[in-house]
């Protein structure tokens, strides 16, 4: 039973991020606007983290499959992208590619003027 | 026989046994590139196919499992509330670090889908592709973008991420742990953060707190850089 009560914490906070959506006809998912409730919720200490800690390791432990049936999904599109497949998985690894490095490269050079500054202000 | 395929029963149980078949090849070969979804997806796809049914009849099962992606998301808030310690002092490079590194992505997508000529429709759905799949299916309807090709672009970001990200280190001269789990978890999600426990912890801690910051940076980022291109 406890695994259903938390999965009813869960899904009644879930339910207030969707009726704020649909209901202000927001452009943010109303999934997210859940997900930030809930972090403002942990955050005030308002919600405990033990009173949905099961219930996040049972969903996060099996997030891979919950995909599976939307992927299958793609089956409908085969043949709108069957002359261009090389070409996108092209596309969506060189930008995978990009997006690693330059995120990586530009924390590292952040952090590292960021301590020569405090190094300098400090001297 | 074709009474059982129209019940939920059918799409339910192939989806569950396919995931299965594929995360047991996914432990025996222990590559990325056999990824548990995507064996699973192919099973299904190539069973439907043969058997000639049509996606929504499997979809009458396949819907009840994809239900959960929804409370799942929510939860996405847990790793970071225990995580967002990390955040302390660090916030505004790794901040600044997830809007530039999601940026330069969606310039790059932009631009070579241009090059290349792909469909307007299909580039949209490949913008979220960097976010978890549970963010990137929702971000993808209300951009206007194909959901079911969204959550495909998401799991090769997350694979290429996985197998790729070493070498994009080497050559992008990026040496600090931390920078190294945030490239993984802005780019690469769930399955860059596994390749991110593997090299250590401060690696994955990192990376599972930015999947959920860079999901929440593109929520704005995207449709913003949308109205910026003009589409």
């Amino acid at each position: 039973m406890k695994t259903l009560r938390q999965l009813s914490i869960v899904l009644l906070i879930l339910s207030v991020g969707q009726i704020l959506q649909t209901k202000f006809n927001l452009f943010i998912p109303g999934t997210i606007l859940g997900m930030m409730i809930l972090l403002i919720l942990l955050l005030t200490k308002i919600i405990k983290l033990k009173w949905i800690e099961n219930i996040t390791n049972v969903l996060l432990d099996h997030i891979s499959i919950f995909f599976v049936p939307a992927n299958v999904g793609v089956m409908v599109y085969l043949s709108q992208i069957k002359d261009v497949w090389a070409q996108i998985l092209f596309i969506a690894i060189v930008s995978t590619v990009v997006v690693m490095g330059v995120t990586g490269a530009v924390v590292q050079l952040i952090d590292r003027l960021m301590a020569r500054s405090r190094k300098e202000g400090n001297a | 026989m074709s009474q059982y395929f129209e019940s939920p029963l059918f799409g339910v149980t192939i989806t569950i046994i396919a995931f299965f078949f594929g995360k047991y090849i996914n432990q025996k070969t222990k590559k990325a590139i056999f990824n548990p979804i995507l064996i699973a997806t192919a099973l299904i796809i190539m069973l439907l196919i043969n058997l000639n049914i049509d996606y929504e009849i499997y979809n009458k099962g396949g819907s009840i499992i994809s239900f959960f992606i929804a409370p799942a998301t929510v939860v996405l808030a847990v790793p970071l509330y225990k995580n967002i310690h990390l955040l302390k002092g660090r916030w505004i490079s790794i901040l600044i670090g997830i809007t530039t590194g999601s940026l330069a992505g969606l310039v790059t997508i932009f631009v070579l889908c241009r090059a290349f000529g792909i469909d307007d429709i299909i580039m949209i759905s490949m913008f979220p592709k960097s976010t978890t799949a549970a963010i990137s299916l929702d971000l993808a309807k209300s951009i206007g973008g194909l959901p079911n090709l969204a959550v495909i672009f998401t799991a090769i970001a997350g694979i290429s991420g996985n197998i790729l990200g070493e070498y994009v280190f080497k050559l992008f001269r990026i040496k600090d742990r931390i920078s190294k789990g945030v490239s993984f978890g802005t780019a690469s999600h769930v399955l860059g953060t596994a390749k991110a426990m593997e090299i250590g912890e401060v690696e994955g801690a990192l990376s599972s707190l930015s999947i959920t910051v860079a999901g929440i940076i593109s929520v704005f980022l995207i449709p913003w850089f949308m109205s910026i291109i003009g589409i």
